[in-house]
């Protein structure tokens, strides 16, 4: 019912999207893959309105259309969630949800109790519990998540394009969210959605297509695909070994973390991590692995509980006294914690090691170039040069100049929270090499990644936490996927 | 490098407009293009001019100071009051006025960083706190008989009137540090991203305090010019001056989402409000007419900046 003609965008004279003709089913559910820039987001974004086509056209129904805005698109029942979430922080789940098509009694007053019901009903279809007279910004990033997909539900869409709808999932969240879309299929609504992990797209897809460098390479029933097959279709090789070997870890522990508590968050976490070795964090979203990253990293501090440093106490009371006793972060929230996005990708990268590139206050530009030029060549960052604004950058890029960031410091202890989260497949082939040279070289690494087989391929041991709580601390080498899923379900 | 080429192009092209502006008043004002004339902008300019120099740095961080023409009155009563003749040493009531200005600005900054006040009410209480304080101190009177010494600070300096001279130091001064020190980056990333900032170690609060703490010292010194200009402390001076201010950062290229901007911008943005009022004087276009014209003129120029460079 909806397809698209050779459809083709441009930008600054540069083709992201070359002539592609997809169709896309009712009741089918249809997996864009692909590597980061590879056009998938263009292509959903051309199919909403959101993007005018510079070539090719969109037929709907049998009928040729050319949206100009997503109200356009919307109106027709085509809907799309952004990979980048456009919740309104201080207005209610509710309002939310019901945004732009708000129930009504006369004079356009907003019906309340009609409203509640309708979010909540919504919200029941993708068990999500969440109150909806909550503020959006009380949210953590999945249930804002889940809010967008009740959003589109709402809207009673026959096309629901979804970009990258499972990446700030946990899995418990994504097997509700798979559920919901199952429904949506038996109601006949055609589901397009992009996404790295591969195996959703065995779980959910009926029909993969796979794009790569702007061309579409090859659209299949997901039944005559094997992940294999979809790695070489999208990276164009073989990808055969993308975990390396994990290293020895030393003897020597260089951090002890002891009781931490911060109510209703987290309470009595204890782990070590000795020089060389991974430690993993894994839990559903919401178990308290940001929080207590946080609180290692000074973001926000413990109430109570001690950490040790090379067996002394240390206080971190905010990012900079943890910095100063060698610890270092890359966080989830590139977005908000990360980038500086009007910065170059260089100034970006020396930010917290610019007193390393000055003589007294004043920088030493010279120093300061030459490093970073040495860092995005070392990490492979594309840009074209490093005074190109990092807002600019694609995802896996952007990741690379903040754990470049972050390394430039030289810290002992390094906190990687959702280090390959929203980034190709390449990308992450090159983070996990990188987490493996800094084992190699005796750093300590605390992951945290939603990814389980992730987790089990890089660390060496997994403290599993549920609600706030160490459930059990397994080693990752002699346990499987659900033996720690088993354990961070809630009982 | 693109973002490099549309700043270029930016000023090249607020550079044309006030080409073209002087061009058009050379050509419908005899008087204009002469020396007289030029050194007469140059000389209204200062004070504006270094109001802004100050306030691009509030904006750098995404904040913002509506306190700069109190504080002018402020520090000018303050200054003159320690100013009369045969008193003090010049240098006292110059340290009174710029010290006056910089607590101003300090206790914006302890409130937007400590207090955790947004910039908009602190410095909308300070607006009229000042204005009281300029008013207690003065009696409500203006504060005259004031030393040579003093006065002597608008005169020329070889050709040159010193307040020029301040200005053109101070926009330099401005240039070079937020170019070539540490902290001048630092008040980049604040304003860009707070949060990312201070997860990345930068000491966020101490930027701020020091960003308000310079606008306020920069006003202060505005306070000892204006004074010096017009030979009195005037509690009643300065009335609106942090609009002519904020404009002038704005028209140059400085967002008010913080992180984004420079000096030279700033300059741009001082010279074309600045030719545009010494422009309207001499072709004797009324004040009323004046002021509405040039609430066109800075909306404009913003507006088409900012189509600019959506495209």
């Amino acid at each position: 019912m909806l397809r698209a003609l050779e459809l083709r965008k441009d930008f600054g004279g540069l083709t992201v999207l070359h002539p592609t003709s997809v169709e896309f089913r009712p009741g089918e559910v249809h997996a864009l893959m692909g590597e980061n820039g590879a056009g998938k987001s263009t292509l959903m974004k051309v199919l909403a309105g959101l993007y005018r086509p510079d070539g090719g056209h969109v037929e709907w129904r049998g009928n040729k259309v050319a949206f100009g805005s997503p109200h356009d698109a919307l109106v027709a029942g085509i809907a799309m969630i952004h990979q980048e979430l456009m919740p309104i922080p201080d207005l209610t789940v509710a309002e939310n949800i019901t945004l732009g098509h708000e129930p009504c009694v006369s004079l356009g007053r907003i019906d309340r109790a009609a409203q509640l019901r309708l979010a909540d009903k919504l919200l029941l279809e993708l068990e999500a519990d969440i109150a909806p007279d909550r503020l959006m910004r009380t949210l953590t990033v999945a249930q804002t998540q889940v809010v967008e997909i009740a959003k589109a539900l709402g809207r009673q869409a026959d096309v629901i394009l979804m970009d990258e709808p499972t990446a700030a999932l946990s899995d418990h969240e994504v097997a509700a969210l798979f559920r919901a879309i199952a429904r949506l299929k038996a109601r006949g609504v055609a589901v397009v959605y992009t996404t790295h992990k591969m195996e959703e797209v065995f779980k959910l897809a009926d029909r993969v297509s796979v794009l790569r460098d702007g061309r579409l390479v090859g659209s299949a029933p997901a039944a005559e695909l094997s992940p294999a097959k979809l790695i070489t279709m999208m990276v164009g090789r073989d990808l055969s070994d993308v975990y390396p070997a994990r290293p020895k870890p030393s003897a020597d522990i260089l951090l002890e973390v002891d009781g931490l508590t911060r109510e209703p968050a987290y309470r009595e976490i204890s782990f070590r991590i000795h020089r060389g070795e991974v430690v993993a964090l894994a839990g559903l979203m919401g178990a308290g692995r940001t929080e207590i990253a946080s609180a290692i990293y000074g973001l926000q501090p413990a109430a109570s509980g001690q950490i040790r440093l090379r067996g002394q106490p240390i206080s971190v009371r905010s990012p900079r006294d943890a910095l100063a006793a060698g610890i270092g972060m890359v966080t989830e929230d590139r977005k908000g914690l990360g980038l500086i996005p009007a910065l170059g990708v260089g100034q970006n990268i020396t930010l917290t090691a610019l007193r390393e590139f000055c003589y007294g206050p004043m920088l030493n530009h010279t120093a300061e170039v030459a490093a970073q030029q040495a860092q995005m060549a070392g990490f492979s960052i594309k840009a074209s040069s490093p005074a190109q604004p990092i807002g600019q950058l694609s995802g896996g890029n952007q990741q690379k100049a903040l754990l470049s960031r972050c390394l430039l410091t030289g810290p002992e202890l390094i906190i990687l929270d959702e280090p390959t989260r929203g980034i190709d497949i390449g990308a992450k082939a090159e983070i996990y090499a990188l987490i493996q040279r800094l084992a190699h070289a005796g750093k300590a690494i605390l992951l945290i990644s939603s990814e389980l087989p992730e987790v089990l391929a890089l660390a060496h041991r997994i403290v599993v936490l549920r609600r706030g709580s160490v459930a059990a601390t397994l080693d990752a080498t002699q346990t499987d996927q659900e033996t720690v899923l088993r354990h961070a379900m809630p009982l | 490098m693109l973002a490099l080429d549309r700043n270029l192009l930016h000023r090249f092209g607020l550079l044309l407009v006030i080409l073209g502006v002087g061009l058009a008043l050379s050509v419908a004002t005899d008087t204009f293009l002469s020396v007289a004339n030029l050194t007469n902008v140059a000389r209204q300019i200062s004070i504006n001019g270094i109001l802004a120099v100050g306030v691009t740095f509030v904006l750098l961080t995404a904040g913002v100071d509506l306190s700069l023409g109190s504080v002018v009155a402020l520090s000018g009563v303050a200054c003159a009051t320690f100013a009369h003749p045969g008193e003090h040493p010049v240098i006292i009531p110059i340290a009174v006025g710029l010290l006056t200005g910089a607590a101003c600005g300090l206790v914006n900054g302890a409130l937007v960083t400590r207090g955790g006040v947004a910039p908009f009410i602190v410095t909308l209480g300070m607006m009229t706190i000042a204005r009281g304080l300029a008013l207690i101190v003065s009696g409500g009177r203006p504060v005259a008989n004031m030393s040579n010494e003093l006065t002597a600070f608008a005169d020329d300096l070889f050709g040159v009137p010193i307040p020029v001279l301040c200005f053109a130091a101070v926009a330099f001064a401005a240039w070079f540090f937020l170019r070539n020190f540490r902290l001048g980056r630092h008040i980049y990333a604040v304003g860009g991203n707070e949060n990312a900032a201070r997860a990345a170690g930068v000491p966020v609060e101490r930027v701020k305090l020091f960003a308000y703490a310079l606008c306020g010292l920069l006003t202060g010194l505005a306070g000892v010019v204006l004074a010096a200009r017009i030979t009195t402390g005037q509690p009643n001076a300065g009335q609106a001056y942090e609009l002519d201010a904020i404009a002038a950062v704005v028209i140059g290229g400085t967002s008010l989402a913080g992180g984004v901007g420079t000096i030279t911008g700033t300059l741009l943005g001082v010279l074309l409000i600045g030719v545009i009022n010494n422009g309207l004087d001499l072709m004797g276009v009324s004040s009323y007419y004046q002021a509405v014209i040039k609430g066109v003129i800075i909306v404009g120029a913003v507006w088409l900046d900012r189509r600019q460079s959506r495209s």
